[in-house]
């Protein structure tokens, strides 16, 4: 028990809130600064990047630039940032469809139960019997390869990771008595289910938003690497990884820097994750 | 017992029904012309229609989900529209070398996973434990066509331990095939050993802190026959749980695995199919990779329905 959060929690009052907490867990912190410097990063692509990332500016895999050129004389570097502006938006956005179907499906069948809460759960049952990637190469293979439908088909695919989650939750806070005043207050299930219930879930939602990207940035890296995501010139984490493929022998560092990169943004989201749900569950933090 | 049998067969094979189903609705309803997509961008108006006519998409949506059923039931898969080949012919072998690969990843990653987790939950937060907890997000944290490219890279060129090689059949040559297994399943079986022991860890300090585990102690039996006997049994359940879902995502790394290693699995010939929009072979891919996932979580629920004591009088 030689953890830092005693085993019987201070009154709610004297306890700091989450995210002055949040602030002072080394991993969180840690973990969030480097995802903040890179999504800041991502944001700026165009304006920090030393070159445009289509134009060729030195000899072929050369030296020269930070970490030399591609088999196309084009700047590492400013490929490498505007690579990761591309997964990550991908990722963000398909993010963003699971979690906001998710929620909502999770809510309306936590709350209305009765037929509705069979097809929201049987739904996501059988969603979730699909291998992930095998049924998203399908369906990318079928709409077409652009990085638009890689964010509806990774999007799609997360809806009921959330809609489960959610539903779990709406279930044990239900009958609780804040949202029966809620109720004798002459609220509507419009205004309980967003104003009374999904405040006090958020905290495994937010949980799950840090794994779910984790996964995204893997899947839309994945697709790339199979050339069903983003189409050349523009760049994303795993096209960089399959073009480093071709040239292992001649120039492994093509390789080994965008892999570094994907690898230090899923480690950082998985250790936010982790850290996020130690923190927000009571239960795992009293261990 | 056979009550909950035949129950959860049932929940199968309506899972299965629905599965096919949605997959035959996913190849027809998406926006766009399926024959068209198949004739390419010049073909005339005459020859979409003859490929139309060939996929049979010019008989109403109704017609063709009854053929395709009827297809189902006596194992026919339809014939690819690139080769003129029965699926069912060219099928069969691909998901046997993909099913090796994935199985015996799935192996390794349980008995490497379950001891490992068990062996740092028992000493929860010293250097031991903090070292699997470290490597096991790590582990999860490594997308597997990177650490699959990375370790070919490594072993294949760096230090020539395992140097690229044609694929050959077990029966052809035996130690050159399981040469060729090594890096594959050392790739695939990463992410889900670190998945396993993470999960048989926090099971295994939930239990361990359980009433029942406590009166166990308290009874004066050793501490090893605690947790073999009282502890491990409950905190399996959960990674049994996991490991069926585990299954799944193998099936669709080995994908990625089979690309970058030239393993001649479900993916160069799915890969294949997508390049050149042969939809029967795509819909025979998904449908037989869904079948597997569904009859793995009915075994997995059976096996959760063996392990847990409060469920086995029922």
């Amino acid at each position: 028990m030689a953890t830092a959060v005693p085993p019987a929690a201070p009154p709610e009052s004297r306890r700091a809130p989450a995210w002055r907490r949040a602030l002072r867990n080394p991993r969180i912190s840690i973990a969030g600064g480097l995802l903040l410097v890179a999504a800041l990063a991502a944001a700026l692509a165009p304006v920090i990047t030393p070159f445009d990332y289509r134009d060729q500016v030195a000899l072929p895999l050369t030296g020269s630039g930070l970490l030399g050129t591609d088999d196309f004389g084009r700047d590492v570097l400013s490929r490498l940032v505007m690579g990761m502006r591309t997964s990550l938006v991908v990722a963000a956005a398909a993010v963003v469809i699971a979690a906001v179907l998710g929620v909502l499906a999770g809510l309306v069948a936590g709350y209305l139960g009765g037929w509705t809460a069979v097809a929201v759960t049987r739904g996501a049952d059988i969603l979730l019997s699909f291998p992930a990637v095998v049924l998203a190469i399908a369906a990318v293979a079928i709409l077409g390869p652009e990085l638009r439908n890689v964010v509806i088909v990774i999007g799609v695919l997360y809806v009921p990771r959330f809609a489960r989650i959610v539903y779990v939750q709406v279930l044990t806070v239900r009958s609780a008595e804040y949202v029966d005043a809620a109720r004798v207050m002459g609220a509507g299930p419009m205004r309980i289910m967003l104003r009374t219930v999904l405040p006090n879930i958020a905290a495994p939602i937010i949980v799950q938003t840090s794994l779910s990207l984790s996964f995204a940035v893997q899947v839309e890296a994945g697709l790339s690497f199979l050339g069903l995501g983003a189409q050349p010139p523009l760049p994303s984490l795993g096209t960089m990884v399959a073009a480093g493929r071709d040239f292992l022998e001649v120039q492994p560092s093509l390789l080994i820097h965008p892999a570094v990169v994907i690898i230090a943004i899923v480690l950082a989201l998985n250790v936010l994750g982790d850290g996020l749900r130690d923190l927000l569950d009571p239960r795992r933090a009293a261990r | 017992m056979s009550g909950f049998l035949v129950r959860r067969l049932g929940l199968a094979l309506v899972q299965l029904v629905v599965v096919a189903s949605l997959i035959f609705l996913l190849v027809r309803l998406i926006p766009g012309d399926a024959a068209r997509a198949v004739a390419g961008e010049i073909a005339t108006k005459e020859q979409v229609a003859a490929i139309r006519a060939e996929m049979g998409l010019d008989r109403p949506v109704w017609g063709q989900f009854l053929d395709f059923w009827a297809g189902l039931l006596r194992g026919d898969l339809g014939t690819s529209l690139i080769s003129g080949r029965e699926v069912m012919l060219d099928l069969p072998p691909r998901v046997a070398n993909s099913l090796e690969l994935v199985l015996i990843a799935l192996a390794l990653a349980v008995l490497i996973g379950v001891p490992l987790g068990r062996w740092a939950a028992l000493r929860a937060d010293r250097a031991g434990d903090h070292l699997v907890t470290g490597a096991g997000i790590l582990g999860i944290s490594l997308p597997v066509f990177v650490l699959g490219t990375l370790l070919l890279l490594v072993f294949s060129l760096w230090l020539p331990i395992l140097p690229p090689e044609r694929f050959v059949t077990i029966g052809q040559d035996p130690a050159a095939h399981l040469r060729a297994l090594v890096l594959p399943v050392v790739t695939l079986t990463a992410a889900s050993t670190a998945v396993i022991a993470r999960m048989t860890r926090s099971s295994m300090l939930e239990t361990l802190s359980a009433d029942y585990v406590r009166t166990a102690r308290s009874k004066g039996l050793a501490e090893t026959l605690v947790v073999r006997r009282h502890a491990l049994r409950t905190a399996l359940i959960p990674v049994v749980s996991i490991t069926g879902v585990e299954l799944a995502t193998l099936i669709g790394s080995t994908v990625l695995v089979e690309t970058i290693f030239g393993w001649p699995g479900m993916s160069s010939f799915l890969m294949n199919a997508v390049g050149s929009r042969d939809y029967p072979v795509i819909q025979a891919v998904v449908l037989s990779t869904a079948t597997i996932v569904i009859a793995v979580n009915f075994a997995a629920d059976l096996v959760i329905r063996a392990l847990d004591p409060r469920t086995e009088a029922v």
